[in-house]
Order: structure tokens, then sequence, then C-alpha cells
């Protein structure tokens, strides 16, 4: 499904602060793998996810989805495949635009977006049908401007948009870093829900290594630019929470 | 009476270019001001083709038209060239200017004979009313079909792109195409205002425009602090209230020379009454605190 060949991204190359933050990474990502991806910061973890979502494009080497080159593909391009969330909830959705509003764009992700009036009953129904599975109240308050909502309320509903439209790529980046332990658990699990209902191939990026033990099927561990464990779903089975400590030792 | 009646007309002639900064400003976030120099190619075209004998219709063709390759052309240098929207701006306005002056053929170009939209509808003998039907009715169908847009699938994506960087690309919207369709339509829209302007004075000047994106900024001010105070939701109403505050400007200024100030003070006046409306929330602000 993601094929990264020989990627390497430089930032300020030849100056004096050039910082190497991918050096010839080699992956390959199965269509339907849950890839985990740990690794102290600055290991390149964001760049990696940047780099397969279009937001960056790589120094050198090829990047693949569903075997078509995408190396320079952008990012709006790349979306016909990819469906992300992001670290801040405020970047997944459009906070001035009602709730609505954003799952209408959500669902047209792939598609062109016409100047006909989208927003129908229909549509209205399956949107609140959609938001009263996630037991928050909210669908009831669809015309509500997205700013008004919850960090954990947001991330929750951005998931929820990551599969109106045809998806097969999620990509999570730290997607509870700023959501209390409640919050984070409920947006965990909606998203384990849709990436088994939706078979998704997901790469979710973590610092919770309790998260990162519980959820997908295969673990890669990212240090100074490059991959220093990448283990399979067996493996990653027989592992322990003070093993994985320990790797950050 | 006659006086503020005309103000309100004038207002209402510029509420079209208020509706295209309120896009640009508010909706887009993009400061934009290639106004000084579409507004007036509005007005140029608007003379040009009239007195060529086009007819109404077609000019206002031609003026959206113009308007948009404007737009378009400050969109392409502050996207493709990555340069500073602002800067943008004033560098399209100021090449308008020579321009303008060329296609106009001489700096003052008068309309008294010609096709005139204002002479469609003669309902009352005062001309005025005449004249603000005319103009009610001219803004009213601008101001429906910009609700429309807005409201389409087209305009949901072109209003998440003033709100949100991350999430437009991430949901597949090309944004340097949102922000030149923008400014297209932004600046389509102030040209609207030069043709009704320059029909309604009766004629056309190559330095009509200078300064007049202060008056559509004071009018958006004015909306959008209406808007604000009175939490407005609705985007056609906010739209309707930014041709209030079009209005509303127009009529705080005929006050100002009702009042006896001398009119090469105009400039003057029009700078001061936008620090003031933008400045007052501000002291407010800081004495609540």
């Amino acid at each position: 499904m993601i094929e990264l060949q020989g990627i390497s991204k430089i930032f300020n190359l030849g100056k004096a602060n050039e910082i190497v933050a991918l050096g010839r990474v080699s992956l390959c990502i199965e269509r339907g793998e849950f890839v985990t991806l740990i690794g102290s910061n600055g290991s390149g973890k964001t760049t990696l996810l940047n780099l397969i979502a279009g937001t960056e494009s790589p120094s050198t080497g090829v990047i693949r989805i569903s075997g078509q080159e995408v190396t320079r593909l952008p990012e709006y391009r790349r979306s016909q495949w990819i469906a992300r969330v992001f670290q801040n909830p405020m970047g997944g959705t459009a906070p001035d635009l009602s709730i609505l509003s954003n799952f209408r764009l959500a669902a047209l992700r792939t598609q062109p977006k016409m100047p006909t009036i989208g927003i129908t009953e229909a549509f209205k129904k399956e949107v609140r049908d959609r938001v009263a599975l996630l037991q928050m109240g909210l669908e009831n308050k669809l015309n509500q401007p997205m700013g008004a909502l919850s960090g954990g309320q947001r991330q929750a509903l951005t998931l929820l948009m990551c599969v109106m439209d045809r998806t097969d790529i999620l990509l999570l980046d730290e997607p509870t870093a700023a959501l209390d332990p409640r919050s984070a658990d409920i947006v965990m699990q909606t998203a384990k829900q849709l990436i088994e209902m939706h078979q998704l191939t997901t790469v979710l990026i973590t610092h919770n290594l309790k998260d990162a033990l519980q959820y997908g099927n295969r673990l890669i561990q990212m240090e100074n630019g490059d991959i220093r464990r990448d283990l399979c779903a067996t493996d990653k089975a027989q592992l322990t929470l003070k093993d994985l400590y320990a790797w950050f030792e | 009476m006659e006086f503020y009646l005309a103000a309100v007309l004038i207002g209402s002639c510029l509420s079209s270019m208020s509706l295209g900064i309120f896009i640009t400003m508010k909706i887009f976030r993009i400061p934009d001001i290639t106004t000084d120099g579409s507004y007036t190619l509005g007005a140029v075209t608007t003379a040009v083709l009239i007195t060529q004998g086009w007819s109404l219709g077609f000019v206002i063709g031609a003026t959206l038209a113009a308007g948009a390759l404007a737009g378009l052309l400050t969109g392409l240098v502050h996207t493709r060239l990555k340069i500073d929207a602002l800067l943008s701006g004033i560098l399209v306005m100021t090449g308008l200017y020579s321009i303008n002056l060329t296609l106009l053929g001489r700096s003052n170009v008068p309309l008294l004979q010609q096709n005139n939209i204002f002479d469609l509808l003669i309902l009352f003998k005062n001309t005025v009313y005449n004249q603000l039907i005319i103009v009610f009715l001219f803004i009213l169908i601008i101001s429906g079909l910009l609700a429309y847009i807005l409201r389409t699938d087209f305009g949901i994506a072109m209003r998440a792109t003033g709100s949100s960087e991350s999430m437009t690309g991430a949901l597949g919207i090309n944004r340097n195409a949102m922000k030149i369709t923008g400014l297209a339509i932004a600046n389509a829209l102030t040209a609207l205002s030069g043709f009704l302007i320059a029909q309604y004075q009766h004629f056309t000047d190559a330095s009509m425009g200078i300064g007049i994106v202060i008056v559509g900024l004071g009018s958006v001010l004015i909306g959008d602090t209406l808007i604000n105070t009175l939490n407005i939701k609705l985007l056609w109403v906010q739209l309707l209230v930014v041709v209030g505050g079009s209005i509303v400007f127009q009529m705080m200024l005929a006050l100002a020379l009702a009042s006896g100030i001398n009119p090469n003070m105009l400039k003057l006046l029009t700078a001061v009454l936008v620090l003031v409306i933008v400045g007052i929330p501000q002291i407010r602000l800081r004495r609540s605190l």
C-alpha cells in the first residue's frame, strides 16, 4: 500500500544548521497493516508521516502509494487515498465552520467541490446518525461552529470525518497528545473501531507506550532519522511495557 | 433629505466592493488592496464600453471579467511567486493605474448621453427614489448570488481555506487555487461598484479609486462590529449587514460634510473615521481589563 524507497529528508542543506531528519529510510507497509511508530523527539517520526501525507517532499528517494508513484504529488492530490488526524485538535477541522460543513467537506475529500448545495436533509441525517455513535451528545449540535467544541470532541469528530469518504490510508499523528486520559481513551477506541470496520491501512505515531503496545499489528521504533527496530505482530505480542521502556534508555 | 438619500445611494453602490473586501478580509483572511485599481478598472471598462454603445448586460459581464482578471493577477503573484498578499495587491494596483489611463484615453470621460442603468426604471417623479430601487435590487441580487455560492460545497471549501490551513490540504482542497478564485470574485465585485458609481456620477475618472479601499475597509469593520455584537451566525444576514455597514459609512461621511467640513478634507476624514471604528473597541477593551 505504502512504499518508501531510500527516502531521506535534509533540512537547510549545505548550511551551518543542516539537519538530517531522515537518512535513507526504506519501508513497505502492506494493505491493512496497522503500524505503530514510536521514537524519541527528533527521531524523524513526524517527518516520515509528513512525507507520506505529502506536506513535505523528500530530498532523495521514491514514494509509492497503491503502486503509483506520488513522490512529487502535492498533499491535496494524495488525499484521494489518505485521511489524517493531527496532533493539534485544531488542525483537522475548520473552527469557523459548523460541524455539518466540516463533515460536508470531509465527505468530498476525494471529489471535486462543486458549486451546488450539498448539505441536504439526507446528508444531515447521515451525519447525525454517524455522530450519534460517539455518544457525546453532539448529534443535536451540528450547526455549532467546530471551534466551540473541546479538543477531545474535535479529535473524535475528525476521526469520523476521515471515513466520510473512500479511505485507504489513515495517518494518526499523536492524536491524543493534547487530550485528557478519558478523552484520549475514547478517541483511541473510536479509531480502533473505525480502522477495523473500514480495514484501513494505518500509521499511528504515539509517545504513549501503553497505546503502542495495545494498538497495531506492527511496531516500528525510529532513532536518529532511521528505523531502529521493526517488529511484526507475533514479536510485538510478546513485548512487555518494561521492554519498551528499556528501548528508550 | 436629498443629501442623505444620495449618501444611501453611494453607500449601496459601494456595497458591492464592501462585499468583496468582506470575502478577502473575513473569509480568506488575506489583506487585499488591489481594490483601488480594480474599482477604477470597473469604472473604466464601463465608460469605454458604454460610450461604444454596448448593452448594459454586456458591460456588466465585461466589468466582472475585468475585475476578476485583476484579482487573478494578484492571486497568481501572491501564490505562485510567494509574495506577501499586501505587496502583491500594491503591485497590481499600481500597474493598473497606467492600464486604466491607457484604456480610458484621457483622465476623465463624461457619461451623459449614453445608456445608464439608473434610467432603467421610472416609477416616481423624484429620480432619487428610482435610483434607490434600482441599486437596491441590484445589490440584493448580488448578495443573494454570493450567499448561495458560499452555501454550496465550493463555497464551504472557500470558507474552510481561510479558517484552517492544515485541514484544507488534508481534505483535497487546492488552497492556492481557492485563494486565487477568492481574489478574483472579490475584485469582480469591486469592479461592479466602479460600474455603478461611474453611471451614478455620470463620469469615470482615472484617479477615482485612490483611497477607496479604506472606504470598503471601514464599511466591513462597521459590519463586522455589528455581526460580532449581535452574534449573527447566518451567512446571508452577515452579507446584508456588510451592505448596511457600507451605507452607514457613507451616512457618517455625509453628516460630517453637512456639518461644514471642507470637502478637501474628505480623505483625511475617511481615514480618521476608519481609525475611530478600529480604535474604539480597543480602547474600550483596555478599560474593562
